[in-house]
């Protein structure tokens, strides 16, 4: 029953950072319809710019948060508009490779300044845990859970209820039209950006203060398992990644306490499988019935 | 000074070659028509002057002022609106949401008014303002089209092929509306399969064949030409 529940909360607290990294993910995904493979470096580079901003600047935690917030949004910015953006018309293969490209280029850059050896994310504070039915819930979990979740309804609501959010929804559905309402496609993806790599930088903090060592390749094994998590959502469904996320970081823990540390990647990706055999779409996926 | 002139435009897909050397003038409230058989480049010509295409040489002057190069999401706060061919509406958008989106431009405190207009024009998108685009009717979607369209006040109002897939009732409809529009002062393109209709709305009109104008005069005089009504009126 301990392992039951000490399993539950931590497969809680990884299933959150998934989430908010799949949530950047979908939405680059549902608006300006590409796969962008370097979002989880994106996550790496929000770490490290938390440990200089709290090591070597001596920024208050929330400053430092911030600060790794808006770097991540500006080199989101920056990316979109020098690697994407000129192949706005290209094929989408190359715009997938070029992405990969965009992400090797960020391991590497971080390898140049930050060394192949591992850093210590600094502790940002203390997270008061409590506990229930003898289990220990740090204050971490629910902190991320917590942020995780007004995240996600935050950004719902933006998209059904802004202007922006609707302009951003019309770019998604029909580029062509949204530019003859006098939308700017190029601004809307733009922000996109921002607002994605913004959530990349939340998820960095969290996983800085839950994992405490950062590589030049940290961001990459969560951001495969963000987009996983955004597959088996529903890729561009808000909600859907958040319930992905949650639902892979409890698979992917449940798989390590009870099967096997080895086999729980495995696991994963075969849930991952199965849900799009059965819902192609993936969980709150939306089936497209559209009338010609 | 015409609303809209287009002088010797030549557009490309490729290699090939759509439009060819085109000229044509609009003037201010007028109902001026293109029409001509499938692929005669009238969808290439409303594209091009809306700026989702591009002219390769050419001229597209809107109120006197050089359009020829300023990209569609700028020419909505000049004064020009398209409704595209397949309508193009937002289907995962509710009505309401898609007529906001054609007022996206338009001061945020006249929306509501807008809306309104939009409203007291097409009665029927109002009893279907929380409803998705996507679960509309072919003909409640043209509606929605034109009303998106209108939303932001065009001086010029482009439509191309507005009649499309719709049921002859509707056709008329949709005509009722364009002379209804046209006697409100709106000046009008018109892109059109249904020649007959058009020619009996227009004032005037082109006849494009492999994307060059072979033909032009005022609407009635179209109608009444023999060389028109077989080519194009199915008549003798
Ligand atoms: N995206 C495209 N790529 C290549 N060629 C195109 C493209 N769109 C149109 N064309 C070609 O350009 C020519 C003009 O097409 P356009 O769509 O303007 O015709 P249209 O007069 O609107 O015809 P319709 O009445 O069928 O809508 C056609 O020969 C067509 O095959
Ligand atoms: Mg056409």
């Amino acid at each position: 029953m301990t392992i039951f529940l000490r399993t539950l909360i931590s497969g809680l607290n990884l299933g959150s950072i998934y989430a908010l990294i799949a949530l950047g993910y979908s939405m680059v995904y549902g608006i300006a319809k590409m796969l962008n493979f370097a979002h989880g470096d994106i996550i790496m580079i929000g770490a490290y710019t938390g440990i200089v901003a709290v090591m070597t600047m001596n920024f208050p935690p929330l400053i430092a948060i911030l600060t790794s917030i808006l770097v991540c949004s500006l080199l989101g910015m920056l990316i979109e508009t020098l690697a994407y953006k000129p192949l706005r018309q290209a094929p989408s293969l190359s715009v997938l490779i070029t992405a990969i490209g965009v992400s090797y280029l960020l391991q590497n850059l971080a390898l140049l300044i930050f060394g192949s050896e591992q850093k210590a994310y600094p502790t940002l504070g203390a997270f008061p845990g409590f506990t229930v039915l003898g289990v220990k819930v740090d204050g971490m979990t629910v902190l991320t859970l917590t942020v995780t979740a007004v995240i996600m309804i935050g950004l719902t609501l933006f998209i059904n209820l802004s202007r922006m959010g609707k302009a951003m929804r019309a770019v998604s559905e029909d580029r062509g039209a949204a530019e003859l309402m006098g939308i700017s496609v190029n601004r809307t993806i733009l922000i996109t950006f921002a607002i994605g790599s913004a959530l990349a930088a939340v998820a960095s903090t969290f996983y800085g203060m839950t994992y405490v060592y950062i590589k030049p390749t940290t961001g990459s094994m969560p951001g495969i398992k963000a987009f996983t998590a955004a597959v088996f959502g529903g890729i561009g469904s808000l909600p859907g990644a958040m319930l992905g996320g949650i639902l892979l970081g409890l698979i992917e823990q449940f798989a390590k306490a009870y099967i096997s540390t080895l086999w729980s990647d495995a696991i994963v990706f075969g849930v991952l499988v199965l849900v799009l055999i059965v819902r192609p779409s993936g969980l709150l996926g939306k089936k497209r019935a559209e009338k010609v | 000074m015409s609303l809209l002139k287009a002088e010797s435009i030549h557009v490309y897909y490729g290699n090939i070659h759509a439009v060819k050397d085109l000229s044509f003038h609009v003037d201010e409230g007028e109902i001026v028509t293109l029409i001509g058989a499938n692929g005669a480049g009238k969808s290439t010509t409303l594209n091009t002057i809306a700026g989702l295409l591009h002219c390769r040489s050419g001229q597209i002057l809107f109120r006197g002022e050089d359009i020829t190069h300023v990209p569609a999401g700028k020419l909505v706060r000049k004064g020009l609106a398209m409704v595209p061919e397949g309508r193009r509406i937002f289907l995962q958008l509710s009505v309401e949401e898609n007529l906001q989106m054609g007022a996206y431009c338009v001061d945020r405190r006249e929306v509501e008014t807008r809306l309104e207009e939009a409203y007291a024009l097409f009665p029927r998108l109002k009893e279907r303002r929380r409803q998705d685009g996507g679960t509309l009717s072919g003909g409640e979607q043209q509606m929605l089209a034109m009303a998106r369209a209108l939303m932001s006040h065009p001086g010029l109002l482009m439509l191309d092929e507005p009649s499309m897939g719709l049921a002859p009732i509707l056709v008329e409809q949709i005509f009722d509306m364009i002379r209804d529009l046209h006697q409100k002062g709106t000046t009008i393109l018109l892109v059109e399969q249904n020649a007959q209709a058009a020619l009996s709305v227009a004032d005037r009109a082109y006849v494009l064949e492999t994307g060059r104008i072979v033909t032009d005069g005022s609407g009635q005089a179209l109608l009444e030409s023999p060389e028109i009504r077989s080519a194009y009126l199915g008549g003798e």
